[in-house]
């Protein structure tokens, strides 16, 4: 009988063994090409080694933190996850990643470039094993110059040397990224823990180096407005001497392309430039802290092989030292060149700062640095513009107050709705009406359900955070604090820049225009083309409906290079009928002409294809009595096809409105608020609280809230005024 | 030219060997030494047969996913509209409003609500929850725009099918149906687009890179520090080829309605 009972155990033991599968470790990255094959093959190899099953998933940049923020507390995400050292200090805050623990022991700290792991330790502890850094350094055209460029003074004099249209140096000059190795170069400081409010970009080291840029791009050895995509083409195509990149430019120029990379260059008489440091380590979330696999793996990343491996094939300045002290073998080996270039530039680097109050900084930098460039601000106004945005971001949300007001509020409102329900249920016919409209139901019933768990719960839940303040997971009840900051424009002039109002005028603008355009085009084209089947237009109407189909990420791209001061092809056309040209993003006018011009031609084939399929319900008996009778084609327009489209096209064009009004990713991409913010929309600004500004999701959800009362407000109105067919 | 030349630059980015975009007027090649595949090479993964799997599975989610929510959201959004069009009936106006309104609120942090729900709902990671997101985004539009398409057919002929001895849901489907498949087909191809160009959610919600959609696949193409816009822009041509066929095949749809005469009442 024991016997029995003990068999029963071990049975049941081993079922419930088997029953679990081996627990795996999960890998997120967002590594491609290069980089991902490496981290492949030391993935098999720790498979190998400890038999564990590791499943990786490459995530896509922009939709990384949000899918990290979604999974982990959740428990549904990764063990390992690889990603940038600055971000560490939002981790912690929001309880995403794990000590490192015996990951990377103290014992194997040497192993590791001593920079490194000094950029993956925050708050004393150690976060994460040290993969590979990043920084910029100087990739230059032995065409141009002989030897590498040792002092900033050597490229300036190359000025008008090099032959025509060709720069002595191009860099992403606006960036505060790169303008950050000037302002190290000088002995300045983005962002300083121990100042207080910790933005430190000031003083006299600061404004220098914003001279000296502005120096660069108005003498013409800098190209202007230089994205990273400018940079890379003008270095390709040899019309740039020397560029400052980091190590992703190498992957994209072509092999038979003659440049070298060194570190950047001395500004004589002040000091080397410093460019900024980012670490790429890998992290444990706390799920995977505890899970000794989990560990392992991270831990193995860090070994002599995989390191070998993810600089060879991944091309990465490896973090583990053991690389670095190989034997030469005495060959040329210009991939090797390169590396050891970007590795001997480690040491001379700044690491980005870990704080999660670093974030903020970036966005007014930015806009100081365009505006000195620009010339339209001295560095020392645009700098103390630049604090004052960044102390009024960051200022202390509102102490937690008692709930009890709101709820009240909400008591009300719940009360008076439930009072109307209750009057109208009584009132007489109703129960009628009711029975009368039954049949109804069951055809709006589905609709309703999907709508109301997939839309309006999600908005609502989102609505919620309006109420509270500071980051997540120690956010606080502020109740109404958020709303009456926005409205009372965070307590400056009503109408200043970047304030609630100004931007709203901004974005009624924007919508007016931008639907005037859409159903303007729309109208006449849906019109030419309805008619006849013939086959060229068949043809036309697959054309035009292109700058729907292409995704708009890279339209929007096309855009901007179009607008560009120097080489857009807008300027270009100006310029051969004689004109000047313009500089499209410094002026507000012009910025926002841009942004109009893409959304429009973004948004046309919508009303076009609406407006076709709104034609299908016309019937041509009436087009053509109104012929007979003698109306001209534009009577037969006014009278006849644009009172019969009027049902088909009203909800496309209320609808059309409400979604350029919230049309975020144009104004992002294009003009990116510039000039100094003035061209953002309310939505643009919401994302920009969320994202850009500590993560202050409760203020940017009141700003939701607030564009969703401003958007319903104004439909009402627009209802009443056009009648009672306009929309409920 | 307005609405060409930005495609036309897409076109020539795609194409270019360098995957860098010429500061010149006219964007095109100069010549053949300035045209290669290898863009297409890199986004299709061809030469890897393990690449090349991986690339066709996603092409054949996002076909899937898309044709999937353009049918659930006209199946759901059709009777609704209907009603909404024919029937008088207890909450109609609230009910249009509400849906109006769900289109206002920007949904700057829908997505963490979103995969709470479908989390609940043992939804998340599946072909289905995406699915069902997209087709709920896509019904308030898709509901007002067949109302249009329903209230623009002349409600005599459903009548005289009921006066003949048809029920509400015979004359809903044999004669309203029939006589809105314009509009429907333009819903669709709608519904189909915001699928098919949507990228945050399906990233979010999707966990398998076999599973993941084509938006997602192109937007691994853009790094934090610099984006391979070659790849991108032959990625994106890619993307747009099934829309324009889409297009071309619905539009005979659209202009059948045209050449017919349209209905007579």
């Amino acid at each position: 009988m024991r016997k029995l009972l003990a068999l029963l155990v071990t049975l049941v033991v081993v079922a419930l063994g088997c029953g679990e599968p081996p627990k795996g470790v999960t890998l997120w990255h967002p590594y491609r090409g290069g980089e991902e094959e490496a981290l492949k093959l030391a993935v098999l190899r720790f498979e190998q080694e400890r038999g564990v099953k590791v499943t990786s998933l490459f995530i896509p940049y922009e939709a990384y933190i949000a899918k990290l923020e979604a999974a982990i507390p959740r428990g549904n995400g990764p063990d390992v996850f690889l990603g940038p050292h600055n971000r560490i200090g939002e981790y912690v805050l929001h309880q995403l990643i794990g000590e490192a623990g015996d990951a990377l022991p103290e014992s194997e700290l040497a192993r590791y470039e001593p920079i490194t792991v000094e950029s993956i330790t925050f708050r004393g502890k150690r976060w994460a094993v040290p993969l590979a850094s990043k920084c910029v350094a100087l990739y230059y055209n032995p065409r141009f110059y002989t030897a590498p460029p040792k002092t900033l003074e050597e490229i300036v004099a190359k000025k008008g040397q090099l032959g025509h249209g060709v720069f002595p140096l191009a860099y992403e000059a606006e960036s505060e990224y790169f303008h950050a190795s000037f302002l190290h170069a000088y002995g300045g400081k983005m962002f300083d823990p121990q100042v207080e409010g910790g933005f430190a970009m000031e003083g006299e080291a600061a404004e220098k180096s914003l001279l000296m840029a502005k120096e660069l791009v108005g003498s013409g050895v800098v190209p202007e407005e230089a994205s990273g995509d400018l940079v890379k083409q003008l270095f390709a195509s040899g019309k740039a001497g020397a560029v400052m990149s980091g190590p992703w430019l190498a992957a994209d120029l072509k092999d038979d392309l003659d440049y070298r990379v060194t570190p950047l260059p001395t500004i004589a008489g002040v000091g080397p430039m410093r460019p900024f440091l980012t670490v790429d380590g890998a992290f444990l979330t706390p799920e995977g802290a505890k899970s000794a696999d989990a560990r392992a793996l991270a831990r193995s990343f860090g070994s002599d092989a995989s390191a070998f491996e993810r600089a060879t094939i991944g091309k990465q300045v490896v973090a583990t030292r053991s690389y670095w002290a190989l034997e030469d073998d005495g060959k040329p080996n210009r991939q090797l060149e390169i590396l050891r270039a970007f590795h001997d530039a480690v040491p001379g680097a700044i690491p980005i700062p870990v704080s999660t109050a670093m974030n903020p900084v970036w966005d007014p930098v930015k806009n100081a640095i365009r505006k000195v460039i620009r010339g339209a601000a001295t560095p020392r106004d645009a700098l103390a513009e630049a604090k004052a945005r960044y102390e009024d971001v960051m200022r202390e949300p509102k102490a937690a107050e008692s709930p009890a007001p709101l709820l009240v509020v909400v008591g009300l409102v719940l009360l008076a709705a439930a009072f109307g329900v209750v009057r109208r249920v009584r009132a007489p016919g109703f129960a009628r009406e009711f029975r009368a409209g039954k049949p109804a139901y069951k055809y709006v019933l589905h609709a309703a359900l999907v709508i109301f768990v997939l839309v309006v719960l999600p908005l609502v839940a989102g609505a919620i955070t309006s109420f509270f303040a500071g980051p997540r997971d120690q956010a606080r009840f502020v109740g109404l604090a958020n709303y009456v900051e926005i409205l009372t424009a965070r307590g400056k002039p009503l109408l200043s820049n970047g304030s609630f109002y100004l931007t709203l005028l901004v974005t009624v603008v924007w919508t007016v225009l931008n639907v005037i355009g859409h159903v303007g085009i729309g109208l006449v084209l849906g019109i030419a083309l309805a008619r006849p089947m013939l086959k060229l237009r068949a043809a036309y109407r697959v054309l035009l409906i292109l700058p729907w189909a292409v995704p708009s990420y890279v339209t929007a791209l096309a855009w901007k290079g179009m607008f560009h001061r120097q080489f857009g092809a807008i300027n270009a056309i100006l310029v051969a009928l004689g004109a000047e040209p313009i500089s499209w993003f410094s002026k507000f006018s012009t910025a926002f002409a841009a942004n109009v011009a893409t959304n429009v031609w973004l948004g046309f084939p919508f009303m076009m294809v609406v407006v076709m399929g709104a034609l299908t319900s016309i019937s041509k008996d009436v087009l053509e009595a109104a012929e007979v009778d003698g109306a001209t084609r534009w009577q037969t327009f006014r009278l006849v096809t644009l009172p019969l489209l009027k049902p088909t096209l009203l909800p496309a064009v209320v609808l059309g409105s409400v979604w350029t009004f919230n049309m975020f990713n144009v104004v992002y991409l294009v003009s990116g608020g510039q000039p100094d913010g003035t061209t953002d929309i309310l939505v643009s600004e919401a994302y920009r609280w969320a994202f850009a500004r500590n993560a202050q999701l409760g203020y940017a959800a009141a700003y939701a809230v607030i564009i969703f009362g401003v958007l319903a407000l104004m439909s009402r109105t627009l209802g009443r005024i056009g009648g009672s067919e306009a929309k409920a | 030219m307005y609405a060409l030349y930005p495609v036309l630059w897409v076109i020539t980015l795609a194409l270019s060997p360098t995957g860098a975009s010429e500061p010149r007027a006219i964007p095109l090649p100069h010549g053949m030494s300035d045209v290669s595949l290898e863009n297409f090479r890199i986004v299709t993964g061809a030469g890897d047969p393990e690449l090349r799997w991986l690339f066709a599975r996603q092409v054949a989610n996002s076909l899937i996913v898309s044709f999937a929510t353009a049918a659930t959201a006209v199946a759901i959004a059709t009777p609704a509209a209907y009603a909404l069009a024919r029937f008088e009936f207890v909450g109609k106006r609230t009910g249009l409003r509400g849906m109006l309104l769900t289109q206002m609120f920007p949904g700057v942090a829908s997505a963490v609500p979103l995969y709470l729900i479908l989390d609940a709902l043992r939804l998340l990671d599946t072909r289905l929850g995406l699915v069902l997101v997209y087709a709920a985004t896509a019904v308030p539009f898709a509901v007002f725009q067949l109302r249009g398409a329903f209230m623009a057919i002349p409600v005599d002929l459903e009548e005289a099918a009921m006066v003949d001895g048809a029920t509400r849901t015979q004359a809903f489907l044999k004669v309203a149906l029939p006589a809105a498949r314009p509009a429907i087909s333009v819903t669709m191809l709608f519904a189909f687009m915001s699928a098919w160009n949507e990228f945050i959610l399906a990233a979010t919600l999707l966990g398998r890179e076999s599973a993941f959609t084509l938006p997602v696949v192109l937007q691994s193409y853009v790094g934090e520090y610099n984006t391979q816009w070659g790849a991108f822009a032959a990625g994106a041509i890619i993307v747009s080829v099934p829309v324009m066929a889409l297009f071309y095949v619905a539009q005979r749809q659209l202009l059948s309605g045209l050449t017919a005469g349209g209905v007579k009442g």
